[in-house]
């Protein structure tokens, strides 16, 4: 038993690291440091750094331009990342359309929409939610029906993650209405978002920031070739991409970051006057969320060996790295918070003023990381994905 | 990274885990804790020959000169089981004393014997008000004639009456808590002046309370150099506490597996009650936990043997603070899911919640531990 990387691997960790330390901007880097809000440029602009580098998309077969690398070495990838606080990718094109169509797609939605994912041309987002069908996807009510070469779409979505900046979105419809089981006659549509009829309205959350939308179509007409796989087959196409979480989920490298970073303002920030973080009180805290992170790193390496030696892929053991992980990303937040006491309260100067515009982000930061427990299946669905896949409950 | 064992790691976890799974009952283990010593003579015979009490000493000695992992493979098994003979006293604190501090002397005459199952060793090294500090250490060693006298009490000696042989630590010098002036000595079960006292643990297991009135040693009596145990003390509390995890880590694996049969089988409201959504999240929960666990045990188990001893406290520490949150959450929740029936002495989950309670504060609770990690 060896719980240390191979010479291979770290070979590989450092061409990353030192690869990532010589290519992310400064300016960006600092912006994910602070907490910033990242505009679209931010995000296509790092995106288009590491495509002209060829590490976009590692998950992508080789002719399509993916890196051949096996899972340690995504894995490693992707902790490197997080731990370099590069901008997140967005994973909507990357991880979620092109996957599918790599799949399902005809090699005419292949050859017409995977180049264009890959340099970033394309801004893509995700519309499966809708005001009645949340975690109980099944439920959704937008309609689809087929007119003349076209379908005709109405209905809602919401939730959508930046729509305002998305060219396209990937949407579950209803084509048939009247089936017996909720799960058939849907189908899975791409639809440009330019196409009149859709109207983008975003939702404000309560860190006053604006990522997510309602995405309204009335009577949008989608060309029949832009369905994947076949009509009323959409939820086999879902399920496809549930089952295609990745290694990376529990977002180690990143929550690493973080947890130095708190530790640093743990040291700075006193409490009769001595470092909050010398506080029994709040330190036995903070080593708690540390020793999670320890365990989830070495959980995650035992995963990753298993599925690098029986080839299977991850299956509700991915629930639990997201369960843990996304548990620890927001108690770092909450101690974050915590460790700058009173000065936590700021949030936006109303005129010039000498402002700590770090410490006013570490609140609307918290407020914002409440979501990382509900997206992307709910960490109470994570738990039913275990009870019933694992346990067999 | 390798999580991989080797086949002479699976064959030794394999057979021990068969001869467990037949002999190791809950009956079995009830009669044995039962019994006026509370331990098995054949079942201790077949550890000798299965070979697992030589898994980590030295070859010369016939043993196997395994690692931590090697031993942390047999744990996870006699966890599981749960097993009430002085194995890890034997093989993981005691016996770590004197492969690590005695003389090639001393070595000689106790570790074949140990090995072949003749002899039994126990570690007396706690007393009243020491809590967790390994230097706390009032009894006293005082050189006469050609050997030490010693004077002193010590408390919840594990195994102690089981033991042949006992690892005293006596002060050479100094006060009650000073780091140094701390030494070890051999002490006969049968040497005139000391006193065992046996007594059933909550768990299951043997302690003794022992009290040292004038027992005189020689001077080959002492392990290790005179007034200098305490990193030797220490080494083997880490060793052990490593090894504690893994018991921890099977003895939950046990809970774990017990509880999901049961909430599958037991129906009420004409359903099994493990279709409840209220059962099924604090199940996967208890799986989160063990996981987390077995992680950090196999992290502990992996530094003990090998990294500086700086690095080897902070990775034991840290085991120990999130094996024992798993211990006390985990048993916890199999008998409140278990509802009555795990209230009782009949099913063997309720001893596991025993033994596991214990493992929670043994060697240093978590939060012993947080402290330990903040000054490091």
């Amino acid at each position: 038993m060896d719980l240390n990387y191979s010479t291979e691997e770290l070979a590989f960790r450092d061409e990353v690291r030192s690869w990532l330390h010589d290519n992310l901007p400064a300016d960006l880097r600092q912006k994910m440091e602070s907490y910033q809000e990242l505009s679209k440029d931010d995000l296509l602009g790092w995106h288009k750094i590491l495509a002209k580098k060829g590490w976009i998309a590692p998950d992508w077969p080789e002719e399509w331009g993916g890196t051949n690398w096996n899972v340690v070495q995504k894995y490693i990838f992707e902790e490197e990342c997080g731990y370099a606080a590069t901008p997140p990718l967005i994973p909507f094109g990357l991880r979620m359309c092109a996957p599918v169509l790599l799949q399902f797609g005809t090699e005419a939605q292949k050859k017409r929409f995977l180049p264009r994912i890959y340099d970033g041309t394309d801004f893509w987002c995700q519309g499966y939610s809708e005001p009645g069908s949340g975690s109980d996807l099944a439920s959704l009510k937008t309609r689809a029906t087929r007119e003349d070469g076209h379908y005709v779409v109405t209905g809602q979505k919401i939730w959508t993650t930046l729509a305002h900046y998305a060219d396209w979105i990937f949407c579950l419809v209803r084509t048939d209405p009247n089936t017996g089981k909720r799960q058939d006659g849907i189908s899975f549509l791409l639809i440009d978002m330019k196409t009149p009829g859709i109207t983008v309205r975003p939702i404000v959350l309560l860190d006053g920031s604006q990522e997510v939308n309602e995405v309204f179509f009335d009577e949008v007409k989608v060309p029949v070739e832009n369905l994947v796989h076949q009509e009323g087959k959409g939820w086999t196409v879902a399920k496809y991409l549930l089952g295609y979480e990745r290694m990376g989920t529990g977002r180690i490298g990143a929550s690493k970051r973080e947890l130095a970073r708190l530790k640093e303002l743990a040291g700075e920030h006193m409490k009769d006057g001595r470092p909050i973080i010398e506080d029994a009180r709040f330190r036995d805290r903070l080593t708690r969320v540390e020793v999670e992170l320890m365990a989830l790193e070495i959980t995650n390496l035992r995963f990753l060996d298993q599925m690098r030696r029986t080839g299977k892929p991850p299956g509700a053991d991915v629930s639990m790295l997201k369960i843990k992980g996304t548990e620890i990303q927001q108690s770092l937040t909450e101690l974050m918070m915590q460790a700058v006491g009173p000065l936590a309260q700021a949030f936006k100067p109303m005129d010039a003023m000498d402002f700590d515009h770090f410490t006013a982000r570490l609140a609307p930061r918290y407020c914002n990381m409440r979501k990382a427990t509900i997206y992307a299946g709910s960490n109470e669905i994570q738990r039913n994905i275990i009870a019933k896949a694992t346990l067999g409950l | 990274m390798n999580f991989d064992l080797s086949e002479e790691q699976q064959l030794l976890a394999d057979s021990l885990k068969r001869y467990l799974a037949n002999e190791y009952s809950i009956d079995a283990r009830t009669k044995i804790v039962a019994s006026p010593t509370g331990w098995s003579e054949t079942v201790w015979s077949a550890f000798a020959e299965m070979g697992i009490l030589g898994v980590p000493f030295p070859e010369e000695h016939g043993g196997f000169g395994g690692n931590a992992v090697d031993v942390m493979l047999v744990m996870e098994a006699l966890g599981e089981a749960l097993v009430v003979e002085p194995y890890w006293v034997n093989v993981g604190l005691a016996g770590r004393l004197v492969a690590r501090g005695a003389s090639a002397e001393q070595q000689k005459a106790i570790l074949p014997s140990l090995i072949q199952g003749k002899r039994k060793l126990a570690f007396a090294h706690t007393e009243r008000g020491a809590r967790y500090d390994l230097q706390h250490v009032g009894t006293r060693a005082k050189r006469g004639g050609s050997g030490f006298t010693l004077e002193g009490e010590k408390r919840a000696v594990l195994h102690g009456a089981a033991a042949d042989t006992l690892v005293v630590s006596a002060r050479t010098s100094g006060s009650d808590t000073d780091p140094g002036g701390i030494s070890l000595f051999l002490v006969d079960r049968d040497a005139a002046g000391l006193t065992v006292k046996d007594y059933r643990t909550i768990d299951e297991l043997r302690a003794a309370d022992v009290w040292l009135s004038g027992v005189t040693v020689p001077a080959e009596a002492l392990l290790g150099a005179e007034g200098r145990a305490l990193p030797l003390i220490e080494d083997a509390a880490d060793y052990a506490t490593a090894l504690l995890c893994a018991e921890a880590v099977g003895a939950i694996r046990f809970a774990n597996e017990t509880t999901l049969e049961y909430i599958k089988n037991r129906r009420q409201f004409g359903v099994p009650i493990g279709s409840f959504q209220a059962l099924q999240h604090r199940m996967v929960d208890m799986v989160i936990s063990y996981e987390q666990a077995r992680s950090m045990s196999y992290l502990a188990c992996v530094k003990v043997d090998s990294a500086p001893s700086a690095e080897r406290r902070h990775a034991i520490s840290a085991a120990k603070i999130k094996v024992s949150d798993a211990c006390r959450h985990v048993s916890q929740e199999a008998v409140q899911l278990h509802g009555g029936m795990g209230m009782t002495e009949e099913l063997k989950v309720s001893h596991t919640f025993r033994r596991l309670t214990t493992i929670a504060q043994a060697h240093g609770d978590a939060d012993y531990h947080l402290g330990r990690l903040a000054e490091s």
